[in-house]
């Protein structure tokens, strides 16, 4: 039998604190323009990674505002999650923010803990699907 | 590392195809891509003109539909006696076997890549992995696993060669499992993943599973070769058999 080890990832739960808001497919589209992305978006298509660099995910919208993060890759691995695109529009904003953010480069850097190849989750919809972490880790391999 | 990846639309999700092989995959991943909408022009419940629906609307015996189409119903048959009938295709009499379709889907085009010479790569639909080989020599998958009341957030982590993850539940698209004994919308759990060497029955399994509710807790540690994680109201954790 392929043996098979499961290891609880709590680190991850505080690096990624900052995306886990409950985003509502409703809320998005046409009230936040799509931030700048790098490579081809979420259409489809096919290309070959080299196996290191940075790679923006789409930004998510969520009850604060919008959110996007960026994912680097070093020698196929990924060694740090960052927020480029947080909400900063009111002092509870900025409190979370303040608390989050940082959190999520240190934890992330610690390789071995994110490092993630894809995720498994209830099946998101396409709109769901740009939102989704899946989305940042299919973009490292995209660009 | 090499890594080729594309990712399809299809079935009303995204499919993730993540070669890590070097080479050029761009024929074989066609292939895969063909595959996907051919199944999704037989198995889609929402055209009117899929094969399942036409079953479902009696213009089409299932013996008449073609080999995929009968595969997919005789795995539905064992899938539904080895779950005690909690998951099950023909729940009031409508054909649909969308409980496994997908896990189903993705399994074979990881051995249509297989044959084609990749042993290494990820197939990942909507949320349903199918993992071959390893992610790069001599480093294990790592699946994370996310948390269905925020779907960005990683619960654990599954390390590990040739195997298979698939998750159901309610974060994204609600209540959409029935308990077919009760006939009421299965709440009792957010999520449950399955771990096992096949796709297809890891997301059969995980259908039932959430359809079981709490009853999950026996039945999840009697299955070899299979790992069960479930969330619930109470929180997260594995169900094993070891």
């Amino acid at each position: 039998m392929k043996r098979v080890l499961f290891a609880f990832a709590g680190t991850v739960t505080g690096l990624v604190l900052l995306l886990s808001f409950k985003t509502h497919p409703t809320t998005t589209a046409a009230a936040t323009p799509p931030a700048a992305v790098s490579g081809s978006g979420t259409a489809s298509g096919t290309s070959s990674a080299t196996s290191s660099g940075t790679v923006d995910g789409d930004a998510a919208d969520t009850r604060f505002g919008p959110v996007q993060v960026r994912i680097t890759v070093e020698n196929g691995k990924l060694t740090s999650v960052t927020a480029v695109e947080y909400p900063t529009g009111n002092p509870r904003d900025q409190e979370i923010n303040s608390y989050a953010v940082p959190v999520l480069d240190q934890e992330a850097a610690q390789a071995g803990t994110a490092d993630i190849d894809t995720v498994s989750g209830a099946t998101y919809t396409s709109d769901g699907y740009v939102r989704s972490l899946q989305s940042a880790l299919d973009k490292a391999g995209l660009s | 590392m090499s890594r080729t990846v594309h990712v399809e639309h299809c079935m009303g999700t995204v499919f993730s195809i993540d070669v890590r092989d070097p080479g050029d995959w761009a024929g074989p991943i066609g292939e895969v891509v063909a595959w996907l909408h051919r199944v999704d022009a037989l198995f889609s419940t929402f055209r009117p003109d899929s094969a399942i629906s036409r079953i479902g609307r009696g213009e089409l015996a299932i013996a008449d539909a073609g080999p995929d189409v009968a595969e997919v119903f005789a795995l539905c048959d064992r899938f539904e006696a080895e779950t005690g009938g909690y998951f099950t295709a023909r729940w009031r009499g409508t054909p649909d076997p969308t409980g496994l379709v997908k896990g189903w889907a993705v399994e074979r085009a990881s051995e249509l890549l297989h044959r084609h010479g990749s042993h290494h790569h990820a197939v990942n639909g909507g949320g349903d992995v199918r993992l071959a080989g390893e992610s790069a020599p001599g480093r294990p998958w790592r699946v994370g696993i996310s948390d269905p009341a925020a779907g960005r957030r990683i619960l654990t982590v599954v390390t590990g060669r040739d195997i298979a993850v698939a998750t159901s539940g309610t974060a994204e698209r609600g209540a959409h499992v029935i308990d077919p004994r009760t006939a009421t919308p299965a709440l009792d759990l957010a999520a449950v993943t399955v771990t096992g060497p096949s796709l297809t029955r890891a997301d059969a399994y995980a259908t039932a599973a959430v359809a079981m509710g709490h009853r999950v807790t026996e039945w999840g540690r009697t299955l070899p070769g299979h790992e069960v994680f479930v969330v619930d109201g109470t929180g997260a954790r594995w169900l094993t058999s070891r």
